[in-house]
Parts: structure tokens; C-alpha cells; sequence
């Protein structure tokens, strides 16, 4: 590879025991530790001997589950999680450089709470806090809440009319909820706070601001509780798979997370986001176009191939997510990276299949790997989330020029 | 009497958003900055506290219309800030304020649920619940209470939140490895809620936490609010900081315990107080003066003035006399998003202050600083530790939320002096000797519940 070999972003997704539903069973897993900090703050400090840009936290309002439309009532796999923010939170201040990006559902839950607690998040980390959004079109997470209908759609329907529809209406929820968030973490500018004893004033209250966002879910009127966070705006992600949140990428995200199984649907999907970016008016700034994948490694080669029969050899049938299986050597995963980078993805975020196993030979091999071929930084050049992506701090859209 | 004294439970109040937080001190610092919240965890920790306490409000408080702008403005995310304490203490309590007018049980308890976990059983929640439109107006939930609605209001979250917490027994989850066996009730966190305002139904996705759920507290005074802390609440968090009002507040909160099958030692009374130490008393009296006179600026007084004639008095001079003309007792509150003096306490409230102002000659600004600002506990080490102490002896608390009027430094003294003798004392620990806050406040442990299930609870 020549001097332009482009350095490449890298994430890992952490959940529960791993990806693969098996993987609470193999010999390093800790499945008695999963709701203790303890377990997490370890993750967390390995990805960060990684030098990685950040991890996610999955979460949802609801069980685990193999199915779409509820509760699938196993026992032989993960069930329960915490809430990710607040792990995110506890995670914070045991490291120093890691980006930390919890998922949180923006189908039930209030906008003003999410923006004020991603907020606080970047202020107890110093700036390296994110959120990924998600929605939840499942009839049982709505029941939880009691406070609205959702059809009981199998995942094959979603191409339906009704299917359609819902999507739309999530989506574009999810695009109202992003847009009262970040006027949110504006509603303060960020010299607002003057401590002025003459005049006995604490704060200068026309640098504070009423959003007053008015919206078919919700009204919103500010301003925030929470000063403007150390990121300005704390970073916002968003997994997609199809349009509907591929147009979330576009208008109103900074991360999107991708499932291209080969390089020719990267090269499509990386071409559906940035014509939806141009469009949206925001072809200028900055959206990451992550591709995930779920990962095996081992140094030698045959082991992750073997590893991944024996852990598929306990389930009814091979694990297959919506994201590519790889399962090989370091080496072999940093050339597949390469190759998908070039069809314009700025990074990847990596599954482990099990934890801390393949996430301790991400940072242990993969990431050596990629060091030696230029295409990983070498320590942790910038202090915030924002800064290891390249991206600027906001302007304040309230800040008179 | 018994060999051993009464035990006192101590809480440290993290600086409000009120005039009582001194921010044009030299010594004050951020409100906000991660750094503030860690040092006064680690002073009260260092001291042996139960607890550190965070407030909430949901909206920025307005007055005449506008943000008011003469306190400390700006708090963190309650559950947020919380859980990263868990990470920089040990055994301290983190307890926050939490609306329920405003949030959903399943959200709530998935909240409390997490930081007990990772607090390893430290978790404590002030259910509060607002009743008015105004903080309203920064929710999707934007209706809002009566306000003779709000502890039944409390109340139903509440019993939600408890019925999610006890899905889990807590003796589910087997990880069997061997045999492949993750879990071994399929039926665990199932429930079914139809009472009141909520109809819910499912799985509850956290596992029980060690404390089983959160520490209960409750804060108000009413007729109402007592009888819910007597039915509910582990610990009240109350106002009454004079020794009379103190013991008579105890005797009838206590007293109404048994009608709900509870012991006395079942529900804690904490005041929420305020101190100033010095080297003598006179040292300690100029200090509390001091303090006073900067917790009341001029316009600060003139806000006062105004809640309680209800009119625009922003063209008054402090230093001049209050004002001549009576309250407006029928308009709309000029204050907004704070707990307000209404109606005909008004007339009442203005001629007190003028028959004090006319007695001892007190300009209004002057005349605020006599009336509002006098601190709880006022003196030198020793005398403070004798006072709370015969306070607690006295049976007019259990102990004592501590609320210093600096970020974050403001419990520094306390904890090097007070502390010490509250020690010798031997009405004060020198060591946790429990893990959770339930331990240190010495709540028994809480039965195990029957688990998930899908029978409805239907009232």
C-alpha cells in the first residue's frame, strides 16, 4: 500500500456475552458477571488498549429475543440487560480516551430526558460521549408503556403497505426526537453561565434558548436543565438497513452503521447515504459510514473457522445476523477491511462473536495488523469523541454571528 | 435507656439551584463540571455519610415572565451523573430525585434497576411528582396533574415500579455453562400491571438488583404526603430543622406506621439542613451573617419581595423600605417552576414582614436576610456536634440531609471537624460496616419476591 493508505476508524459493539447466541458458554465467558460494572469497566479498558474510537452498548425496552413480534420464552441463551446509558455512564470515568456510544430507544422515551442524560455523559467523560438511536416497532416493547398501538409485524411484512407505513412513522419520529435533542444541547450557549457579582446575575439568560420544537409525536418547549456538553453536541449513530433509516443517516445522524455482505453493496449503500446527505443539505459536513461485522479471530489459521462450528453446533441452526460472519486470522480480516474501505466506508465497527475473546484479539492482533500497514493510528492523538473522528465542534445555530 | 445512644445517619446534599448556593464566592466552583460531584462523593464518603443526595427540577425556573438568572442555573441528568459516582466511591448511598409525573414506570425501574447494579446495591430514589403544565411543556407526557392528584399519582408509579422490580426473584439466572441453561425460569420478569393510570404488560429485561429495589424516599409535609411516606417510603426527607417542630413532625409520622404494619425503625426522618461552623461563636455568627448577606443579593431580595406581593418590583430599591401597597393575591403566579406561597398566605406573609421590618428598622433587603436566611445549625464544631446529636437523642430526626452553601467544597470542614466529634460521641460510625444503603440505614433486607408472572394485578 502507497503513503495514501487512509487510517480507518474502528468500533467495537458490545453486548452481553457477544453476538453469538452461544457465546456465554465458551471457556472465558463471564455470564455471572454481566450485570456488574466490573464486567464492563474490563471490556472497556481492553478496547481501550486498543486505541479503538469507541465502543457501543446495545439496549432495548424489551427481552432479548429470537423473534421479532415477542418473547421467545428460551432459557439457553442471554436474557436481561442493563441500561446502556447509565453503563456508559459508569464506565466514563475509568477511561480517558474512549468514545463511548450507548444505544437508547427514541420510541417511548422523552426526548428532553435522552438529550440531558447523553449530555451529562459527555460532561462526566470529557467529551467523548455519543448516542445510538433506535427505534422499536415491536407490539410487546410497546405494551411495556401501555400508551400506544403497534401492529404485531413479522419482519417479512415490513415490506407491506402497513409495514411501510410504520417504518415511516418511526423513522420519522426518530428524526423529529434527533432534531430535539441537538436544539437541546444548543439551548445554552456555551458562555452562558457569566457569575457576574456586580449586577448579581448568574447567567445571561438571552444566551439561554426556547427550542419550542412543535412536532406530530411531541412539543418541546427548553430550554435544557444541562449546559451545553464539552462536545457541543455529543455525537449521534444510527444502524441502518434499509431506506427508511438510511434517510435517518443522512438527514440527522454523524455515524451510520451499515451491513454490506459484500464490497458491491457497500458501494451502494455508501452511495444511498451521501446522495440522501446532498439532498438533505448536508453534503458538506462530516457522517461516518461504519460497516459492521461479526467477528471471529484467531492467529492461527483454521481456529476461528473451527471455533465457529463448535459454538453454531449448540443452536438449532448456524448463527447468521444481519451482518456478515467473518471468522479467520487477523491478517485476513485487516485485508478484507482494506478492500471494503475502498468502496468509501470510513471505518468499521466490529462485533465480537464472543467476549472478551475476540475482543481482546481485536486489540491484540487485528489492531497490530492494521498499525504495521498504516492504516491505525498509533496512540490517541485528540481528547474527545469528536476530536478521533475528525469532526469539528458544532457552531451554536443560536449563537448570533 | 440503653448503653448504646441513638445512632445519627448523615446525607450531604449536593448545592441546589436555589439563593442558599453561594456562587459569587471566591471559593465556589462549577455546578456542573464531573469534578464538583467527585469531590463532595469523596468528602462525604471519607466521612462515613449514608448518602449523597441530588435534586431535579425539569424546567429552568422564570420569574416575571423570564429565566430567572440570579441563582446557580444548570444540573445534570439525575440517574446519569449518579451512575458515574458509582465508578469514583465505594459504599456510598447515591440517591436522586425522580418525577413520576413525567417519566414511565418501565423506564424507571429499568433506570434504578442498572445503578443498583452497578452500584453494587447503593441506589436511592426521591419519588416526586409535579402537577403543574408548565414543566409540562418539555414532555410528550405533557398532561398534567390536579394538584390533589399527585400522590395517587405517586402512589400507582410507584406500586408499577415495585411490580417490575419483583418479576425477578433473583435466583434465575443459572449461566450453566455444562448443561446450556442460562436461565432457569422462562417466566422470569413477566408481569402484568392494570391499576390506575397504567396498563402494562410483559418482560422486565433487568435482573433483580442487590438491594431489590431502590431505597424509597418521599419529601413533602401535607396530610397526604405523610400518610404515602407511611405507607411506602423508607426515609422522608422533611423541612423541620427547629427542635419543637421537629418532634412533633416525628411523633406523628412514627405514629402512623403501625397502621401499615411497620415498625418505627422502618422509615427514617431526615431534615434537610443547613450549618456554618467557626472557630468561636462569635466567629461562627459573623460567618453565618456573612453568608446571608451573599445568599441575598439586592436583587435577590427583591425576587423574595416579589413572591409574596406577586407584583413587579423590579424598580424598587433594596436598600428602601417594602413595598406599600398588598399583595395581588388573585393573578397568576409571577413565579413559575418552583414550589410557590399562594393565596391569602400572602397577606398573612407581608404583614409579619412588615411588623418585623417596622420593629427592627430593616430595609427589605435587610428585611429578607432576617426572615429567610438563618442557617440550621449555627457555631463552633463542638456546639454543631452537640446540636445534632441532642436533636437526634430528642427524637426530632433520625439524622440529617446536610446542604452546604458551596460547590464543591462546602463539606470539607464539616467532615475534618464535626464528624470527629459526632464520633467520639459514639452516636456516629467510624467505619461502614455494611455494603448497601440499606445497610448503612439500617433497613432489613427485603423479602423475595414470588417472581414473574402472568397473572394481572387488576384494582
Amino acid at each position: 500500500m502507497s503513503r495514501s493508505t487512509p487510517l480507518l476508524h474502528l468500533a467495537v459493539a458490545l453486548d452481553g456475552a457477544g453476538w453469538h447466541p452461544a457465546a456465554w458458554r465458551e471457556p472465558g465467558a463471564r455470564p455471572n458477571d454481566l450485570f456488574t460494572a466490573g464486567y464492563w469497566a474490563d471490556l472497556a479498558a481492553e478496547a481501550e488498549r486498543g486505541l479503538l474510537d469507541f465502543v457501543t452498548i446495545e439496549d432495548s425496552l424489551g427481552q432479548q429475543s429470537s423473534s421479532f413480534t415477542g418473547p421467545d420464552g428460551r432459557t439457553d441463551q442471554v436474557r436481561g440487560r442493563l441500561d446502556a446509558v447509565l453503563t456508559a455512564a459508569r464506565i466514563a470515568p475509568l477511561t480517558t480516551h474512549l468514545g463511548l456510544i450507548p444505544a437508547a430507544v427514541v420510541t417511548h422515551t422523552e426526548p428532553f430526558h435522552l438529550s440531558k442524560s447523553v449530555a451529562t455523559l459527555d460532561h462526566v467523560s470529557g467529551g467523548r460521549a455519543g448516542v445510538q438511536v433506535r427505534v422499536s416497532g415491536r407490539a410487546d416493547e410497546a405494551a411495556h408503556f401501555g400508551r400506544r398501538e403497534v401492529p404485531r409485524l413479522p419482519v417479512a411484512a415490513l415490506d407491506s403497505p402497513a409495514g411501510r407505513a410504520l417504518l415511516e412513522e418511526l423513522f420519522g419520529e426518530a428524526a423529529d426526537y434527533v432534531e430535539v435533542v441537538r436544539r437541546l444541547w444548543d439551548s445554552w450557549e456555551d458562555d452562558a453561565e457569566i457569575r457576574d457579582v456586580a449586577t448579581g446575575r448568574f447567567i445571561d439568560r438571552a444566551k439561554l434558548h426556547y427550542i419550542d420544537f412543535a412536532g406530530r409525536h411531541f412539543s418541546v418547549k427548553g430550554p435544557s436543565i444541562t449546559p451545553r456538553p464539552p462536545q457541543g453536541q455529543p455525537l449521534v449513530a444510527a444502524l441502518a438497513h434499509r431506506a427508511e433509516p438510511f434517510r435517518l443517516v443522512a438527514t440527522s445522524a454523524d455515524i451510520g452503521f451499515v451491513t454490506p455482505h459484500d464490497t458491491a453493496q457497500a458501494t451502494a449503500i455508501v452511495e444511498e447515504i451521501r446522495t440522501g446527505q446532498d439532498r438533505a443539505g448536508r453534503g458538506g459536513q462530516t457522517v461516518h459510514i461504519l460497516a459492521d461485522l461479526v467477528v471471529l479471530l484467531d492467529d492461527e489459521p483454521g481456529r476461528a473457522a473451527e471455533r465457529r462450528a463448535r459454538l453454531d453446533a449448540s443452536l438449532d441452526a448456524p448463527y447468521a445476523g444481519d451482518a456478515l460472519v467473518f471468522a479467520g486470522t487477523p491478517a485476513e480480516l485487516a485485508d478484507l477491511l482494506q478492500e471494503f474501505a475502498r468502496t468509501g466506508l470510513t471505518g468499521f465497527r466490529l462485533r465480537p462473536a464472543t467476549l472478551p475473546y475476540d475482543l481482546e484479539r481485536i486489540t491484540g492482533g487485528l489492531v497490530p495488523e492494521l498499525q504495521r500497514r498504516g492504516a491505525f493510528r498509533q496512540a490517541y492523538q485528540a481528547g474527545t469523541l469528536r476530536g478521533l473522528l475528525g469532526l469539528p465542534r458544532p457552531a451554536n445555530r443560536y449563537t448570533a454571528a | 435507656m440503653s448503653s448504646t445512644p441513638k445512632q445519627i445517619h448523615l446525607a450531604a446534599h449536593f448545592p441546589g439551584v436555589n439563593n442558599t448556593t453561594v456562587w459569587s464566592d471566591p471559593a465556589a466552583g462549577s455546578q456542573i463540571d464531573f469534578s464538583s460531584f467527585v469531590h463532595l462523593a469523596r468528602t462525604a464518603e471519607r466521612a462515613k455519610f449514608d448518602f449523597l443526595f441530588l435534586a431535579e427540577g425539569l424546567r429552568l425556573r422564570e420569574q416575571r415572565g423570564k429565566i430567572h438568572d440570579l441563582d446557580v442555573v444548570g444540573r445534570p441528568d439525575t440517574f446519569t451523573v449518579l451512575a458515574a459516582l458509582a465508578a469514583v466511591t465505594d459504599r456510598l448511598g447515591l440517591a436522586g430525585t425522580i418525577n413520576s409525573t413525567f417519566n414511565e414506570p418501565y423506564e424507571v425501574a429499568r433506570q434504578f434497576a442498572t445503578l443498583d447494579h452497578l452500584s453494587a446495591g447503593r441506589a436511592a430514589w426521591n419519588v416526586v411528582t409535579s402537577w403543574d403544565e408548565f414543566t409540562g411543556e418539555n414532555f410528550r407526557r405533557g398532561g398534567y396533574l390536579a394538584r390533589e392528584d399527585r400522590y395517587e399519582r405517586a402512589d400507582q408509579f410507584l406500586t408499577a415500579v415495585k411490580v417490575l422490580l419483583d418479576s425477578w426473584r433473583g435466583d434465575e439466572i443459572a449461566a450453566d455453562k455444562e448443561s446450556g441453561t442460562f436461565l432457569r425460569d422462562p417466566d422470569a420478569g413477566r408481569f402484568a400491571h392494570r391499576v390506575g393510570q397504567f396498563d402494562i404488560a410483559g418482560s422486565f429485561n433487568v435482573p433483580r438488583s442487590p438491594q431489590g429495589r431502590p431505597v424509597i424516599f418521599q419529601a413533602g409535609d401535607s396530610e397526604q404526603g405523610r400518610e404515602f411516606a407511611a405507607s411506602a417510603a423508607d426515609a422522608i426527607f422533611t423541612r423541620h430543622g427547629t427542635l419543637e417542630a421537629g418532634k412533633a413532625f416525628y411523633a406523628d409520622v412514627k405514629g402512623r406506621l403501625a397502621r401499615y404494619g411497620r415498625s418505627p425503625e422502618e422509615l427514617l426522618i431526615l431534615p434537610g439542613v443547613t450549618f456554618v461552623l467557626g472557630d468561636t461563636p462569635a466567629d461562627a455568627e459573623e460567618r453565618a451573617y456573612e453568608v446571608r448577606r451573599q445568599q441575598v443579593s439586592g436583587p435577590t431580595a427583591i425576587t423574595f419581595v416579589e413572591r409574596i406581593w406577586n407584583r413587579d418590583l423590579s424598580d424598587r430599591d433594596p436598600d428602601g423600605p417594602l413595598p406599600a401597597e398588598d399583595p395581588l393575591i388573585d393573578a397568576d403566579p409571577i413565579v413559575r417552576g418552583r414550589a410557590d406561597v399562594r393565596g391569602a398566605d400572602r397577606l398573612a406573609t407581608a404583614a409579619h414582614w412588615r411588623s418585623v421590618a417596622e420593629e427592627k428598622k430593616l430595609s427589605l433587603r435587610e428585611l429578607v436576610i432576617e426572615v429567610t436566611g438563618r442557617q440550621t445549625f449555627v457555631g463552633t464544631p463542638q456546639q454543631v456536634a452537640r446540636a445534632l446529636d441532642d436533636f437526634v437523642q430528642a427524637d426530632a430526626s433520625d439524622g440529617f440531609i446536610l446542604a452546604p452553601h458551596l460547590t464543591p467544597g462546602g463539606l470539607d470542614e464539616f467532615a475534618d471537624t464535626v464528624v470527629p466529634l459526632l464520633q467520639e460521641r459514639g452516636v456516629f460510625r467510624t467505619e461502614y460496616e455494611g455494603e448497601t444503603l440499606r445497610d448503612h440505614l439500617g433497613l432489613p433486607a427485603l423479602a423475595r419476591p414470588a417472581g414473574g408472572s402472568r397473572e394481572e394485578a387488576v384494582s
